[in-house]
């Protein structure tokens, strides 16, 4: 199918099929997102959401002790699609980190936008000035459903 | 509500009652949000708990129609650990003692 952007390989790893504009943009915005990610903006909110609703105090706890480690991997992650943004095939870590980047990249765009469960559904408006946003997101969404996919189809 | 004021029944918990609580698991729920596709949350919920296909699909449906899902139990550690995981793959998660 000539519109997949990512394929698995018979040998285990992954094609990408991306057109150079799609690459260029892919790679501006993974460093966008690494800039952001060492601000405390509003929008990074699902990126480190609660893990006690109910305990305050155990809520930071818990958060002192997983932040940083969250934060690294997530970065990492950019830094992995920043390094590999204009190969053809790449292997399963590689794309693994794809798929999370494109997760925090959603994550933070869908914080930004305010999506709700229709999102995918609504017609895009030209003169909503949030439209290119959500075309962006509704873009990084199809690009991550084929990076599940493709990954989907590695597993035993 | 009655407003018949009797005397309070002694209330007794049973033998070893504080204990049973300590000992009682901790869950680790998988709430629903708008932005998580549903494939990708089957995948994580696949590959963190080795569930099957099948088993995955059905709490992330579960997840989807109900609002959440029970998707690990144990320890205090275990369901932390569990939680953090999580969190690295970006789904909304927490912990309490069930």
């Amino acid at each position: 199918m000539a519109y997949r952007r990512i394929e698995r390989e018979p040998d285990g790893r992954y094609r990408l099929q991306l057109p150079a504009g799609e690459r260029e943009v892919l790679r501006n915005l993974a460093a966008q997102l690494r800039e952001l990610l060492v601000t405390d903006d509003p929008s990074l909110a699902r990126l480190f959401p609660p893990a006690y609703t109910d305990d305050e105090e155990a809520d930071a706890e818990f958060g002192l002790l997983v932040r940083g480690e969250l934060l690294d991997g997530k970065l990492a992650a950019l830094r992995v699609v920043e390094a590999t943004v204009d190969e053809n095939l790449i292997d399963e870590a590689q794309l693994n980190a794809w798929l999370g980047a494109l997760e925090s990249l959603r994550l933070v765009l869908g914080t930004q936008l305010d999506v709700n469960e229709h999102t995918y559904a609504l017609e895009l408006d030209p003169s909503d000035p949030r439209t290119p946003a959500f075309a962006l997101y509704g873009y990084l969404s199809w690009l991550q459903e084929q990076a599940v996919d493709a990954l989907s189809a590695g597993l035993p | 509500m009655s407003q018949t004021i009797e005397a309070p029944a002694e209330v007794r918990l049973p033998e070893g009652g504080e204990q049973r609580r300590d000992d009682s698991p901790w869950i680790v729920i998988v709430w629903n949000d708008p932005i998580n596709l549903m494939s990708y949350v089957t995948l994580v919920l696949r590959r963190l708990f080795g569930y099957s296909e099948a088993e995955a699909t059905k709490l992330m449906l579960q997840v989807h129609n109900d609002g959440k899902a029970v998707v690990s139990s144990g320890t205090k550690e275990k369901a932390e650990l569990d939680v953090a995981r999580l969190h690295g793959h970006g789904l909304w998660a927490t912990l309490r003692q069930d």
